[in-house]
């Protein structure tokens, strides 16, 4: 049987197509008997639900796509035609605008665990910068996905962060215009807009496929932090985490569904159902929510490339965050010190959203600054230091150890067993 | 550790200041009032609706478009087919060329669009003193504090504080931001006459066209609501039961 894939199915079709294209043994070895640690809290739901939430995008945004004119004169109408006319277009429009900050929601709070629990760490750094690069995407494809309704917001919005590029020495202005394809924020910006904003999502899925594959190699952290050393460790992925992770997307769907169908406009701009107006800028040029905190550093700045400049730095720092942070020890539970500043940064990181939704005067400029400075401290300076001054509390031998144990050694339930080491020290 | 976790608390501290602050700082908030459209099982009052599209055909819709809105939609307040007809063929649209190649006139149908008072924005400045009166056919999701706003604005006519400086042509109003508004008071006491007699003081009224545009920006809010309650309840359901599954499957673990 040269060229054949020695496959361990019974089901002669299957088989057949087993040995030639060993797609059913692949997905059995990855998310069947994968093997993965037995002690995950809820935390470890966020990037299952992730994935969920950008193929409800894509089904959704295809469907949008077919009633949507990309054209200045027609696109606002075409949106409020599939929120009126189309079979539930509400719908799929509801579902597709709030899905969005679905996402951002749900990437964010990944990202936090992977903080939280030092997913970054050897030998997962690859897999973080992946990572790093699936945000940058998703806020390109958010980014220009708001333009489309081609309201107020969007359009001011389009014009507030294409012309930072303008801040870029000598060449700033033509890198603009060319951005633009025009003067100004017009019909071949919208254009072109449209067609990046459905090619994106195919590129994310791509890297995300990436990203899977290095996790994969790596094999998931958890929450102790510690590799896994025996079989014990672990549990097939199959039943033990589909079932979970089917707990959780429910729980999130119900969260999804209050927003789609009794708050739809919670999250959003008033501004953005008045049609585009270039000779009439809003009061306030506010970006949404997800987008807040690095509104917030970029305007923290009285000089605009620097502005611009810290902006790029607050995610690109994050590329460099497996060798800024110097401490062996991965999970936070063992790490006293590390533990208290990483909500430290989520704190500052709430406040630069809360100032960057504000005019910047008086005290909330004085924050915006404490804050980005604090941000960036924390990357730069804390967390080296960190990694040599702190003494980590002792780590567990083993995974299964403390989740056989006694209770109060972890185990999955989420972080609040982790306070009872700490209170020790 | 300690003085971290203090730390903690002040910075908390500090920013519920700042939000007390911001918050203080913000114009008259339009007070709230009560819809039938609002809260989980809100639906719409569809014969305060039908009352509010009156008082737009007879009041707003002078100056105001509502480009979004067709004749046919009307059926969403609960207007029959005879009604909307009779509705629709009492304005006059465009109705093609005749065989001269000349744009002729001719009754609406139900497809038309509502008729708008102006043929452009520059006409609808001329006659309202340089204001452009807005499109209300979002105004509702439109405006920050939505239909209490919209509410506010009609019913927050008064005169002047002593030394407030109102321009030429301009009138004031409690909730409208700078407190100078363009639109001249456009709801009296029983300015419009209802055919069953409802109520039609100035409250009245803004409480109905208001309902009525409440329907134009959000017109599948009921069915919205409706379907939302049918999936958080499955979705209820679905979590009730994976938990169970996935604690039965999990019990050999621990
Ligand atoms: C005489 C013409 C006229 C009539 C009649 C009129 N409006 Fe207006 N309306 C205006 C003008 C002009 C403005 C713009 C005001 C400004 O920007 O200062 C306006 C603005 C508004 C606004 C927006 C306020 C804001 O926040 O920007 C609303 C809401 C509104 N009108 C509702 C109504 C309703 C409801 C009716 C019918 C009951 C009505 N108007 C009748 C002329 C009119
Ligand atoms: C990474 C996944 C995606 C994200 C984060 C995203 C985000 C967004 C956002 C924020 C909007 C503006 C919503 C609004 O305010 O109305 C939007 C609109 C739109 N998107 Fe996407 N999108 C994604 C994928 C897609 C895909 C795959 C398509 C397929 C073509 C698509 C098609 C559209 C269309 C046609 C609109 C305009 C209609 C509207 O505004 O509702 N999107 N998107």
């Amino acid at each position: 049987m040269a060229g054949l894939y020695k496959s361990d199915y019974e089901n002669p079709v299957i088989r057949w197509i087993d040995t030639r294209l060993p797609i059913f043994s692949l997905m059995q070895k990855e998310y069947g008997t994968f093997p993965t640690p037995r002690n995950f809290n809820y935390f470890w739901n966020f990037g299952a639900l992730a994935l969920v939430t950008l193929v409800i995008m894509m089904a959704t945004g295809i469907f949008l796509a077919m009633n949507y004119s990309p054209n200045t004169g027609l696109a606002f109408d075409s949106v409020q035609r599939i929120m009126r006319d189309v079979n539930y277009g509400w719908l799929l429009r509801y579902t597709h605008q709030n899905g969005a900050s679905m996402f951002f929601m749900v990437v964010y709070i990944h990202i936090f665990r992977g903080f939280y629990y030092g997913s970054y760490k050897y030998p997962r750094e690859l897999l973080w910068m992946i990572g790093v690069v699936i945000l940058l995407l998703m806020m390109a494809t958010a980014f220009m996905g708001y333009v489309l309704p081609w309201g107020q917001m969007s359009y001011w919005g389009a014009t507030v962060i294409t012309n930072l590029f303008s801040a870029i020495p000598v060449i700033g202005q033509t890198v603009v215009t060319w951005l633009w394809g025009g003067f100004s924020v017009d019909n071949p910006t919208l254009n072109r807009f449209f067609s990046l904003h459905y090619l994106l999502p195919f590129v994310l899925f791509g890297v995300v496929f990436l990203h899977v594959v290095a996790l994969h190699i790596t094999g998931s952290n958890n929450p102790l932090g510690i590799e896994v050393k025996t079989p014990q460790d672990t549990l097939p992925f199959h039943p033990y985490y589909t079932i979970k992770d089917s707990v959780g997307l429910c729980v999130f769907l119900i969260v999804f569904a209050v927003f789609v169908f009794f708050v739809p406009h919670t999250l959003g701009d008033p501004n953005n159902f008045i049609p585009a107006n270039p000779l009439q800028t809003p009061a306030d040029i506010v970006p949404e929510w997800y987008f807040l905190p690095f509104y917030a550093i970029l305007r923290s700045v009285p000089n605009k490339l620097g502005g611009v400049t810290l902006m790029f730095a607050s995610i690109l720092v994050l590329f460099v965050l497996p060798w800024l942070d110097t401490s062996p020890v991965r999970s936070a539970r063992f790490r006293p010190l590390y533990r208290p500043f990483i909500f430290v940064l989520v704190l500052s990181l709430f406040a630069l959203g809360a100032v960057g939704a504000h005019k910047p005067e008086g005290l909330w400029v004085v924050l915006g600054r404490v804050c980005t400075a604090y941000y960036f401290l924390h990357f730069l300076v804390i967390l080296p230091v960190l990694g040599v001054l702190e003494r980590p509390l002792p780590l567990p031998e083993s995974i299964s150890r403390p989740v056989l144990g006694p209770p109060g050694g972890g185990g999955p339930m989420p972080a609040g067993a982790a306070a009872k080491p700490m209170e020790k020290s | 550790m300690r003085s971290v976790r203090r730390a903690t608390v002040a910075a908390a501290l500090l920013l519920a200041g700042l939000f007390g602050i911001a918050a203080a700082q913000e114009s008259v908030p339009p007070p709230k009032q009560e819809w039938s459209f609002g809260g989980v099982f809100g639906t719409y009052d569809l014969a305060a609706a039908q009352r509010g599209f009156q008082i737009y055909s007879e009041v707003c819709s002078n100056c105001h478009s509502m480009r979004l809105m067709y004749y046919r939609d009307l059926s969403g307040i609960g207007l029959n087919e005879a009604q909307i007809k009779a509705v629709a063929a009492s304005v006059q649209v465009p109705v093609g060329l005749n065989d001269q190649g000349e744009p002729v006139n001719g009754p609406g149908t139900p497809a038309s669009r509502f008729k708008s008072p102006f043929p452009n924005d520059l006409a609808a400045r001329a006659a309202n003193n340089g204001a452009l009166p807005p499109d209300l056919s979002l105004i509702v999701n439109a405006r920050e504090g939505g239909a209490d706003y919209v509410y506010g604005i009609l019913t927050g006519y008064q005169d002047p504080p002593e030394n407030f400086k109102l321009q030429e042509g301009m009138n004031y109003n409690e909730y409208f931001p700078g407190h100078q508004i363009a639109m001249p008071r456009p709801l009296q006491d029983g300015q419009v006459e209802f055919a069953g007699g409802a109520p039609n003081a100035t409250a009245d009224e803004a409480h109905d066209v208001v309902t009525f545009l409440a329907w134009t920006s959000n017109p599948e809010l009921v069915e919205r609501k409706q379907m939302g309650i049918r999936a958080v309840l499955f979705l209820t359901l679905m979590t009730g039961l994976t938990y169970a599954v996935k604690r039965k499957i999990w019990a050999e673990v621990h």
